[in-house]
C-alpha cells in the first residue's frame, strides 16, 4: 500500500470515529482511498445501498429521479406529480432544463401538474379522481402528446392501480399515458427513479414515434437534460461534425423523439448513470451500439469528438479533426487566461451521476487537482470508470454525509468545492469558493 | 474574450436554425393551430372549463407540511428537524429553503425505505435518533412525519419512548413530536402541528410564577427581516419578550468563517418559560390555530392575532401591546409611523386605482390586501391556494370596510392557472405574489412584485421587514417603484420620459 492510500485511510479512520458503532462499520465501507487500478478490493468503495438513518444524507428519492431527472424535461407531454403536494411543488421546475415551445399550450415542461391527496384519498384511494383528472387535462390542454403519472409514496402504499386507469384513459383519450411507479420509498436514492423512467419510456413509448426517412448519420443524444440548455450546445457539435440528431433525451426532448431513437445508428450517452438502462435496451433489442462521451472541458471534448467519430466514415473523422482545429485556439486562449491563476488549486467533488468524474478532465485542463470525489447515488460501475481518473490516494466518498463533507473539508483545505444547493450554502459560511454542479450551463465547446 | 449568457448564446442564428432542424423530429402542431389553441385559452370559454376542474390542480401555491414543521423546530435553539420518513422528502424540504433564503439548512431523515413500509419505521427512528443525537449534538430533536410514516400509521409517542428506554438517546433530550402528513392541509398547517407539538412537550410541568412576558409566535413567516424588526420594537418599547420560534439567525447568520450548525433560535429556556407569559400574541392566524387554542385552553393566556402590516394593523398592534402590557407607545415609533404616513402620502397617487391581483398564504394575504387598499389600489383576484372558508369570509369582511376592496373577488383552492385564466379576462395593473407567479407575469405581461414565499429568483427580500411601520415603508417602497418603473418602461419609445417624479 502506498503512503499516500495509508495517508488518506488514516484520516477516513478519523473522520469515522464520530460516528456510533454500528453506522461507523457502515460508513467505512463507504469511503476510501483511490487507488487507480481499481484492483484492490478492500479499497473500492460499496454504493447503491440504504442510507443510514439520522445521518443527513444529501440523497433525493426515486420520485426525485423519475420526475426531476428524467420524465419532467419531456416537454410536450403533461407530467402528472400524483399524491399529494409535496412533491410537485419542491420539484417544480428545480433544474433548468431549457426547451423551445409555448408552455401551458403545445409544451408543460415549467408546469407543476398536482391531484393534490387529501386524506379521503388516502383512505378510498385515488384513481378515480386520477381518471377524471385525466379528462380534465385532454380538456385544458388539447395539445398535449401524452401524460405521464408519476406517482408518490401514498400511492404504491395504498396500492391504487395507476395502470388500469391508465390503460383505460389512454385508449380513451388517444395520447399515450404513462404510469411512472417511482414512489419514493422504492430503492436507496434517485437512481431507481431513473431505471424505472427508462422502464416506462422502453414500454410506453419507444419505437412509437414517426421517422419519414433514415440517414447513417442518425444517432441520439442520451442522458443529457438541457440544464442551461447544454444539451443544444452538444447538438452543435455533433451536428458540425456531420451527425444528423435525430432524439435529445430528455432536455427539450418531445414524445415523439424518444419515439424514433430506436432508428438511431449509434447511441450517444452523456449522463451513463441515469440513462445506460434504455441503450442496453436498445442495444439488445435493436442491436443500436451505445458509446459514453464526455464534453466537459477540451481535452475530453477532443477525446470525445474522435471517439465518436470512430464509429462513422473518413469523412466525420476527418470532420472531427477540422473541428478540434477549428476550436482549439479558442480553448487555449481560455486556459492561458485562467490556467494561471488556477494552477495547483485542489478541488473536493460531490455531486449526482456523472459529474464527479466528468468533470475531472476540466480541472485539469485548468492546472487544478481533484483531492476528493464522490457520488450522491453512483454504483459499482460509475466508481469503477472514476478509479482510473483520479490519483492515487484521493478520498473517495459514497453518499457521504453533511458531516463528512464538513471533515474532509477541513482536513484536506479543498480551494474549491462543487457540489449542490444544499451544500452551497455553508460552504459560503467557511469561505470555500463554491461551484452549484447541479444547475448550472457547464458543457460543450460554447460553455467552457 | 466574451463570454455569452445563455439568453444571447440562444437567440443567435446558429441556435435558431438548429432550432428549426430539430422540429423535423419533434411532430410539432401546426403554428396556426398553437396559436388558435393560445388565444382560445385567453377567453371566457375557457375560463368556464378551467374552472369546473375538480380533480386537478395546475401550479398551485401551496407547499406540504413538514416543511412548515421543519421550518418551525429549526427556530429553536439547537434544535435538528428529524423526520421519520422517507429521505427524499428532507432533501425537498432542505433544498427549497435553501433556494429561499440561500443559505445553509440542516434536517435530519430516518431514510425509511420498502422494508419500513411493510415492518413498520420503528428500526430506522431507533438508529436516526442514535446517528442524530450522536453526531449532530443537538438540544432538541423535533420530529414530525412525511406521507410515508402517515400512511403506515407509525407510533411516534411509543417509537421516541422505546428510544430513551434502550439508551440510544439520554432520557431528558427533549424529543417533541407532530404528525404532519401532505395529504392534509398544507406547509402552515405543519408549522401550526409543529408548534403545538413542541410548546406543549417542553413546557409540561413547568407552570410557575408569571414571569411578566409576553410571546409573539410569528407563524409561517419567512422575512426574517420582521423578527429582528419585532425585537427591535419590542425593545423599544420596554416589553419583555419570547419570540417563539425565532429563525431569523438560522436564515440569516452572519459569515464569520465558519458554518454553525445552530446559529440562533429562541434560547431554550426561554421557550420552556414560555407557559408563564402573560399573554401570547400571534402574528399570523391560520398558521397557529391549534397553538392558539391550545395556549388559550391549557395555559389559560390570552391570545390576541395581531398582524402589523399595514398602517392601521401595525397601529392596533402597537395598541394592543399597549394595554396588554401598560407600557405607552414611545416617541419614537409615533415617529416611525409618521415616516411611514408621509411615504404613503408621497407615493399615494401612482397607486391609487391601479387594480392588482393577489395569490398567497392566507395571512400574508390579509396583511396584505389591507396595506393596498391603504394605498388606494383596488383588489380585484386574490387567489388563496391553502385557504378555507373562515379565510374566505374574512377576506371579504376585509374587503367590504373599503371602496377599493368592492370589486375584489376571492378564490379559496384555487391556483396559478385558476389566477390565468382570471388575468387573461379580467385583467389588472400588478400583480403580487411569490417566484412561481412569474410564469403569469411572462403569459400575460403584467408586472409582478414578490411578496411571499417561495422567493427563488430574486436575492434578499426576506431581510427586509414588512411589519411595523417600517414594513410599510419597504410595501410603499416595492410597490410604487414596480409602478414607476413600469411608467418609465412604456415611455421608453414616447415623450412622455420623466427624470423627476
Amino acid at each position: 500500500m502506498s503512503t499516500a492510500i495509508k495517508e488518506t485511510q488514516k484520516m477516513i479512520e478519523e473522520v469515522l470515529e464520530a460516528y456510533p458503532e454500528k453506522t461507523k462499520k457502515d460508513r467505512t465501507k463507504h469511503l476510501a482511498a483511490n487507488d487507480p487500478t481499481g484492483q484492490c478490493s478492500t479499497c473500492q468503495v460499496k454504493s447503491n445501498v440504504k442510507s443510514r438513518p439520522g445521518v443527513m444524507t444529501v440523497r433525493g428519492c426515486a420520485f426525485a429521479g423519475a420526475k426531476g431527472v428524467v420524465w419532467g424535461p419531456v416537454k410536450d407531454q403533461i407530467t402528472i406529480s400524483h399524491g399529494p403536494i409535496g412533491c410537485g411543488q419542491y420539484s417544480w421546475w428545480a433544474r433548468r432544463n431549457y426547451y423551445n415551445g409555448q408552455t401551458g399550450i403545445d409544451t408543460f415542461g415549467t408546469m407543476h401538474i398536482t391531484t393534490d391527496f387529501q386524506e379521503k384519498d388516502i383512505v378510498y384511494g385515488g384513481d378515480k379522481d386520477l381518471y377524471e383528472a385525466l379528462h380534465e387535462l385532454k380538456e385544458l390542454f388539447p395539445l398535449a402528446r401524452g401524460i405521464g403519472i408519476l406517482s408518490e409514496c401514498p400511492v404504491g402504499l395504498i396500492g391504487d392501480d395507476i395502470e388500469a386507469v391508465s390503460k383505460k384513459t389512454s385508449k380513451e383519450l388517444g395520447i399515450p399515458i404513462v404510469p411512472v411507479r417511482c414512489e419514493g420509498f422504492r430503492g436507496v436514492s434517485q437512481s431507481l427513479g431513473h431505471h424505472i423512467a427508462n422502464d416506462t419510456i422502453r414500454d410506453y413509448i419507444l419505437g412509437k414515434g414517426q421517422l419519414e426517412k433514415s440517414t447513417p448519420y442518425d444517432v441520439a443524444l442520451i442522458g443529457d437534460y438541457n440544464i442551461g440548455g447544454d444539451a443544444w450546445s452538444s447538438r452543435k457539435m455533433l451536428e458540425e461534425l456531420g451527425l444528423r440528431v435525430i432524439a435529445q433525451w430528455t432536455g427539450d426532448a418531445s414524445i415523439n423523439e424518444m419515439g424514433i431513437a430506436n432508428k438511431a445508428k449509434l447511441n450517444l450517452v452523456h449522463c451513463y448513470r441515469s440513462m445506460n438502462y434504455i441503450c442496453r435496451h436498445m442495444e439488445e433489442t435493436y442491436g443500436i451500439p451505445w458509446v459514453e462521451f464526455n464534453f466537459f472541458g477540451p481535452t475530453k471534448i477532443y477525446q470525445s469528438l474522435r471517439k465518436i467519430a470512430s464509429y462513422f466514415d473518413d469523412a466525420i473523422k476527418e470532420n472531427a479533426e477540422k473541428m478540434i482545429e477549428k476550436y482549439k485556439p479558442m480553448m487555449d486562449a481560455v486556459i492561458e487566461q485562467y490556467r494561471p491563476r488556477l494552477e495547483g488549486k485542489k478541488v473536493m467533488l460531490y455531486v449526482g451521476g456523472l459529474r464527479p468524474r466528468h468533470t475531472i478532465g476540466a480541472y485539469e485542463d485548468l492546472g487544478m487537482e481533484v483531492v476528493a470525489s464522490g457520488y450522491e447515488f453512483g454504483h459499482n460501475d460509475d466508481y469503477k470508470r472514476t478509479y482510473p481518473d483520479i490519483k492515487e490516494g484521493t478520498v473517495i466518498m459514497d453518499d457521504a454525509t453533511l458531516y463528512e463533507l464538513e471533515e474532509f473539508t477541513r482536513r484536506l483545505r479543498p480551494d474549491m468545492v462543487g457540489s449542490g444547493i444544499k451544500e452551497k450554502y455553508s460552504y459560503h459560511k467557511i469561505g470555500v469558493p463554491f461551484r452549484q454542479m447541479h444547475s448550472w450551463d457547464y458543457s460543450g465547446l460554447q460553455s467552457v | 474574450m466574451k463570454i455569452r449568457d445563455h439568453n444571447e448564446l440562444f437567440q443567435e442564428q446558429e441556435y435558431c436554425e438548429q432550432f428549426e432542424r430539430k422540429k423535423e423530429f419533434e411532430n410539432p402542431w401546426p403554428a396556426e393551430k398553437v396559436k388558435d389553441v393560445a388565444e382560445w385559452t385567453k377567453t371566457e370559454e375557457y375560463k368556464e372549463k378551467n374552472f369546473t376542474r375538480k380533480h386537478i390542480k395546475i401550479n398551485p401555491a401551496k407547499a406540504c407540511q413538514p416543511l412548515g414543521a421543519v421550518f418551525c423546530a429549526s427556530g429553536f435553539e439547537g434544535t435538528m428537524p428529524f423526520v421519520q420518513g422517507a429521505q427524499g422528502c428532507v432533501a425537498y424540504f432542505r433544498s427549497h429553503l435553501n433556494r429561499h433564503f440561500k443559505e445553509p439548512f440542516a434536517a435530519i431523515s430516518t431514510s425509511m425505505t420498502e422494508d419500513a413500509a411493510v415492518f413498520g419505521g420503528l428500526n430506522n427512528m431507533l438508529e436516526g435518533l442514535e446517528n442524530a443525537y450522536t453526531l449532530y449534538h443537538p438540544k432538541m430533536l423535533a420530529v414530525s412525519t412525511t406521507c410515508m410514516a402517515e400512511v403506515i400509521g407509525d407510533d411516534l409517542n411509543a417509537f421516541i419512548k422505546q428510544a430513551r428506554d434502550k439508551g440510544v438517546i439520554p432520557q431528558d433530550l427533549p424529543v417533541p413530536f407532530a404528525h404532519t402528513p401532505s395529504f392534509v392541509g398544507s406547509h402552515i398547517t405543519g408549522y401550526d402541528n409543529m408548534m403545538k407539538g413542541i410548546l406543549s412537550s417542553i413546557t409540561a410541568g413547568r407552570k410557575g410564577e408569571p414571569n411578566g412576558k409576553i410571546n409573539i409566535i410569528p407563524g409561517f413567516d419567512t422575512y426574517t427581516g420582521n423578527y429582528r424588526e419585532l425585537k427591535r420594537l419590542l425593545t423599544i418599547m420596554g416589553v419583555e419578550h419570547t419570540i417563539l420560534a425565532d429563525v431569523s439567525d438560522i436564515f440569516d447568520s452572519p459569515n464569520t468563517g465558519e458554518y454553525k450548525l445552530y446559529p440562533g433560535g429562541t434560547p431554550f429556556a426561554d421557550a420552556v418559560d414560555s407557559i408563564n407569559a402573560m399573554a401570547t400574541i400571534a402574528l399570523q392566524k391560520y398558521s397557529t390555530v391549534k397553538t392558539m387554542d391550545y395556549i388559550q385552553k391549557e395555559w389559560g393566556q390570552k391570545t390576541p392575532v395581531l398582524s402589523p402590516i399595514g398602517i392601521r394593523n401595525t397601529d392596533k398592534f402597537f395598541d394592543e401591546i399597549s394595554k396588554i402590557t401598560g407600557k405607552p407607545i414611545p416617541q419614537e415609533i409615533e415617529d416611525e409611523r409618521g415616516r411611514a404616513v408621509d411615504a404613503m402620502i408621497d407615493s399615494h397617487p401612482y397607486v391609487h386605482g391601479k387594480r392588482f391581483a393577489l395569490i398567497g398564504d392566507p395571512d400574508l394575504l390579509l396583511g396584505v390586501i389591507s396595506f393596498i387598499m391603504e394605498m388606494g389600489g383596488e383588489l380585484v383576484h386574490i387567489v388563496c391556494t391553502n385557504g378555507d372558508k373562515a379565510f374566505e369570509q374574512e377576506a371579504y369582511n376585509l374587503l367590504s370596510g373599503s371602496p377599493f376592496g368592492a370589486k375584489g373577488k376571492v378564490y379559496v383552492g384555487k391556483d396559478m392557472w385558476h389566477l390565468r385564466s382570471l388575468m387573461f379576462t379580467e385583467p389588472v395593473d400588478f400583480l403580487i405574489g411569490n417566484s412561481y407567479a412569474k410564469f403569469l407575469w411572462r403569459d400575460t405581461e403584467t408586472p409582478l412584485i414578490r411578496i411571499g414565499f417561495p422567493l427563488f429568483d430574486r436575492h434578499h427580500l426576506h431581510r427586509y421587514p414588512i411589519i411595523g411601520y417600517q414594513g410599510v415603508i419597504n410595501l410603499v417602497n416595492w410597490v410604487v417603484n414596480t409602478v414607476l418603473d413600469e411608467m418609465d418602461r412604456k415611455t421608453i419609445n414616447t415623450t412622455s420620459f420623466d427624470v423627476i417624479r
